[in-house]
């Protein structure tokens, strides 16, 4: 089975070292799996970093988003054939050991997309804020897609060939975390979840998507619909 | 003797200036037949709407809004920010048009690299 971890990173160069490190050794040990690194046009070293770790890197020229590079990835997963694609956030916050889980059912034919939820295991680690910012994004995204999730912002997911093959992204920033939720339901891909484990740091708080964007994300979403 | 007022021939020029900018652009390609019939049909209102004001008023009260003034307001705010949304639509598919195309070049320069790699070794 090929399998395929995609990492989006803009501007990621003090982190993406020790997450290309630490991913590189839990996949050699446990699980066979290409890695790469869309470099969303970083001004700092991030694609050269990425590169030097003997990864495979695309650079897009122009900064397009989040959404642009985890489409750019899955159209490369696309192209090249692979069976699984998982996306795996640059900024630390993600568990290498989490992709066996992610992947599994996919794997055993029971799912087309799988999406790590950070809300059924490490509630006590969250924010707050972070929290709430998610509940109302899941009942956003439920709203205007019509598919309810416990964690409609994560950055962690694996897809089938089958998702691979027909999921289209329109989106090109954070709100393309719901986005997938839409083109799920309009393929009738199966979703499921899997809890997994977040590291918050303040590396990654400060990466992350900031509370007051999430008005722009719903305003985005709206946008989408009219597309 | 001069049938119309001052105000009427200034919007009245103001209007085949953009009439003739419609036909321009529907000549030269730019905005497509929908397009051109829209703008055709609200110029031509507002046109009309000039040369016989009454008849925004004769619609205004009909609408129970009262002035025909208003009507005009009422209507030409609904249309702009209608326009506007289609603006913000249209911006966000170039947007993604843009990534299409940025996604293009990065795929097409990781085969290049590939092919340059595989000729050396």
């Amino acid at each position: 089975m090929k399998r395929l971890v995609i990492i989006p990173a803009f501007n990621e160069a003090p982190m993406i070292r020790r997450t290309l490190k630490n991913l590189k050794e839990v996949t050699q040990k446990l699980m066979p799996c290409d890695i790469l690194v869309v470099d969303d046009g970083s001004g700092d070293k991030t694609g050269t970093i990425a590169r030097n770790a003997g990864v495979l890197v695309l650079r897009h020229k122009l900064n397009r988003g989040l959404g642009g590079a985890l489409g750019t990835g899955l159209e490369f997963a696309k192209r090249q054939n692979y069976d699984v694609a998982v996306t795996f956030d640059a900024d630390g916050q993600h568990h290498p050991n989490d992709i066996v889980k992610a992947t599994e059912p996919i794997e055993r034919g029971e799912a087309d997309i799988v999406i790590g939820t950070r809300t059924k295991s490490s509630h006590g680690n969250m924010p707050v804020d972070r929290r709430l910012i998610i509940r109302g994004s899941n009942v956003i995204t439920w709203l205007l897609f019509g598919v309810w999730t416990s964690d409609s912002q994560s950055g962690f997911r694996a897809f089938s060939k089958k998702a691979i093959q027909h999921v289209e992204l329109k989106t090109d920033r954070m709100e393309v975390a719901s986005e997938i939720f839409a083109e799920a339901k309009k393929h009738k891909l199966k979703v499921t979840e899997v809890p997994i484990t977040v590291i918050y740091t303040d590396y990654s708080r400060s990466k992350g998507q900031g509370n007051l964007n999430a008005i722009n994300i719903f305003y985005k979403l709206l946008l989408r619909l009219a597309r | 003797m001069n049938i119309f007022l001052p105000i009427q021939i200034f919007l009245l020029v103001f209007l085949l200036f953009a009439f003739s900018r419609v036909i321009l652009r529907f000549r030269d390609g730019t905005i497509p037949l929908g397009m051109f019939l829209f703008w055709v049909a609200i110029w031509i209102l507002a046109s009309f709407s000039i040369i016989q004001p009454n008849f925004t008023s004769f619609i205004a009260q009909r609408m129970g809004i009262g002035r025909g003034a208003d009507a005009v307001i009422y209507a030409s705010l609904i249309i702009v920010f209608y326009l506007n949304f289609r603006l913000t639509v249209s911006l966000e598919n170039l947007r993604h048009e843009i990534t299409k195309l940025t996604r293009e070049i990065a795929l097409k320069e990781k085969i290049r690299h590939a092919n340059l790699k595989r000729r050396k070794s």
